[in-house]
């Protein structure tokens, strides 16, 4: 175990030293002056310019330049804003990271538990009728661009069904928009969280759900489910006693990887539907130029998604000897 | 692949219901992309000379197309002549960044499984570092920043600028392609066979193009039609985020997002069709590279 989680270590602090290079020389290397962009182009003087390469240490040399920025992210001085005047980048982004995973709570909570039944489902009965149909659903309605759903989530669910006589009588009413204020309480967030996470909740659906699927499928050609099979134990006992306990296994990976989706996912959803999270404060950002948040915002993602795999492959091998054997 | 292995992937591709319908159409939306100006009641797609906020006139039980069969848009633009129009620019641009990407990727992967050692090691952290970030997130921050530099018009720096999309798609491709190149070369170059061109003292050229990559070929055309039905994805909602194409060109994804808030309830067939087309065009792509991979393994 210990061999396993000093070579998982390793490998963590490496990728993450890796991506935060690329990081850091994507806003450097490109064609084009970071100074330029911020001060606002080609109308920009060039005192202007200097300054800004002068507060951003664009003129010490580029290892150096890496290693201050590097270091200054991991305290946590991630500078101020140009874009969104007054605020600092470190708060900004707190606050709406916090929204961000609040949304991700409700899709992953709605998501994990429909996806593996639905998996199991269809892995259980592979190529019958009910397999069909769900891949049928997960290859079609769930496949569709974020947009797609959320926009028909706004236009049909909300304003047409969400308002009428019969969302009267049932007590229903989905705002249109989660246009709450980004420092909103988790209670008062709710009524605005239900769409959007539903659509979250249909980007995750068709991943997790496939894979369970091809979890259970390779699951039952084992030998152990045959000879448990032949040695008299009733098919439902195998099922849930040797099958699903080794199928879902796995399902703790895929879920950490599936948060590499859901990020992706939650920028068009958060843009869609007006929510103040990271994903539509990254497009601000990029529209404002504002490259030191765009920075920030990337780093924290990758850091968020690189210690989810961690955490993920730890447990993994917990649970499962032959991982951390090997 | 030969062209018969080629007309038994179609065969059985055609086989399957939900990969026929798939495959059909994909091939019912090549129609418009391949042939949108002559298919299109008016060729120019910012022709604002229609009266605005015409509702579609088409009408599906009688099969009538009528004058505007989608509407007109708050500018008076025939919704119905940009969506065939559209239809080019995201084949255009998901179909050669795919290649692109499957053709340089497919060659490092090669490359990388062949030679093995620290290349491959190297060159293996960088990808998994690359993978890292979400291949959203890196494309809209390439995207943002290369349009936002200025380029002399005319020069190839603003010719690369024009195509931003296209490269970004490319390049985010080619690790991830690889990736999976590099896994199916490390399964064949084991086998005898490649050991036997190695003693007979075949060029590295030779084992990586003649000998193993035929043999890798399944995986990429699995793969590569992956890509494609990513790629569609990836391009309509860059268009919808504003990171696409600019106004006021006829791109699907962004003809949703210019028509959707306030505009919606004046003009809503103007994002309901485009949107459709989009939905159609996905579930269709993703029916159709399923198709591909159960043939495929199916085969092998």
């Amino acid at each position: 175990m210990l061999h396993f989680l000093r070579r998982r270590f390793i490998f963590f602090f490496f990728t993450y030293l890796l991506s935060s290079l690329m990081i850091f020389l994507l806003l450097r290397v490109l064609p084009g002056d970071p100074a330029r962009v911020i001060a606002g182009g080609r109308e920009a003087t060039e005192a202007q310019v200097e300054e800004i390469r002068d507060q951003l240490g664009l003129n010490a040399a580029m290892p150096q330049q890496y290693l201050t920025w590097l270091g200054d992210f991991l305290r946590g001085e991630w500078g101020e804003t140009i874009a969104f005047r007054g605020a600092r980048n470190r708060q900004l982004i707190s606050e709406r990271a916090v929204n961000s995973a609040r949304l991700a709570a409700v899709a992953l909570l709605l998501s994990v538990p429909i996806s593996l039944v639905l998996g199991v489902i269809a892995g259980l009965s592979e190529n019958k009728l009910p397999d069909i149909l769900i891949s049928l659903l997960t290859l079609s309605v769930v496949s569709l661009p974020e947009f797609v759903t959320g926009l028909f989530l706004i236009n049909i669910v909300a304003l047409r069904w969400g308002r009428g006589a019969l969302a009267e009588a049932l007590g229903w009413w989905f705002p249109s928009s989660s246009a709450v204020p980004a420092n909103a309480s988790f209670s008062e967030m709710l009524p605005a969280l239900w769409l959007p996470a539903i659509a979250a909740t249909l980007v995750l659906l068709a991943y997790i759900s496939r894979l369970t699927r091809a979890g259970v499928i390779e699951e039952l050609k084992r030998d152990y489910v045959r000879t448990a099979a032949l040695k008299g134990i009733a098919w439902r006992t195998v099922i849930w006693r040797h099958v699903l306990r080794n199928a879902l296994l796995p399902t703790i990976t895929v879920i950490a990887i599936s948060i590499t989706w859901l990020i992706s996912g939650l920028v068009v959803i958060e843009v869609v539907f007006g929510f103040p999270g990271l994903g539509s404060l990254l497009i601000a950002a990029i529209e404002r130029r504002d490259l030191l948040l765009v920075q920030a915002i990337v780093m924290v993602t990758v850091t968020i998604i690189l210690f989810a795999n961690l955490f993920a492959d730890m447990a993994y091998a917990l649970l499962n000897p032959r991982v951390r054997l090997e | 692949m030969k062209s018969s292995q080629i007309a038994n992937l179609i065969r059985s591709l055609l086989r399957q219901p939900q990969s026929a319908l798939g495959t059909l159409l994909v091939l019912f939306f090549l129609l418009p992309a391949l042939f949108g100006p002559q298919l299109a009641p008016y060729a120019n797609p910012n022709d604002q000379s229609h009266d605005a906020r015409q509702p579609p006139t088409l009408d599906i039980g009688a099969l009538q197309l009528g004058e505007y069969p989608f509407g007109t848009d708050r500018l008076g633009r025939d919704v119905y002549s940009r969506v065939i129009l559209g239809a080019s620019s995201i084949f255009r641009i998901a179909g050669l960044g795919t290649l692109v990407s499957v053709v340089l990727g497919s060659a490092l992967g090669l490359f990388m499984g062949y030679a093995g050692g620290w290349v491959d090691e190297i060159l293996g952290r960088v990808i998994d570092a690359l993978l890292a970030i979400p291949a959203l997130l890196l494309a809209l921050v390439l995207v943002g920043i290369i349009r936002n530099l200025d380029f002399a018009a005319g020069s190839w720096q603003a010719g690369l600028a024009d195509n931003v999309v296209l490269l970004v798609i490319s390049a985010l491709y080619i690790p991830i392609v690889a990736r999976v190149a590099r896994s199916a070369t490390l399964d064949i170059k084991t086998r005898e066979f490649v050991e036997a061109a190695e003693i007979r003292g075949e060029s590295k050229l030779y084992i990586i193009f003649r000998e193993i990559m035929p043999s890798v070929i399944p995986s990429l055309v699995v793969e590569a039609s992956l890509r494609f039905s990513y790629a569609i994805f990836l391009v309509a909602s860059l268009g919808f985020l504003g990171f696409g194409a600019r106004p006021p060109s006829p791109d699907w994804g962004l003809m949703v997002n210019e028509n959707r808030g306030g505009f919606y309830q004046l003009t809503p067939w103007a994002l309901e069709f485009p949107a459709l087309a989009i939905a159609v065009l996905v579930i269709a792509v993703n029916l159709m590279s399923d198709g591909i991979r159960r043939s495929v393994q199916k085969g092998a």
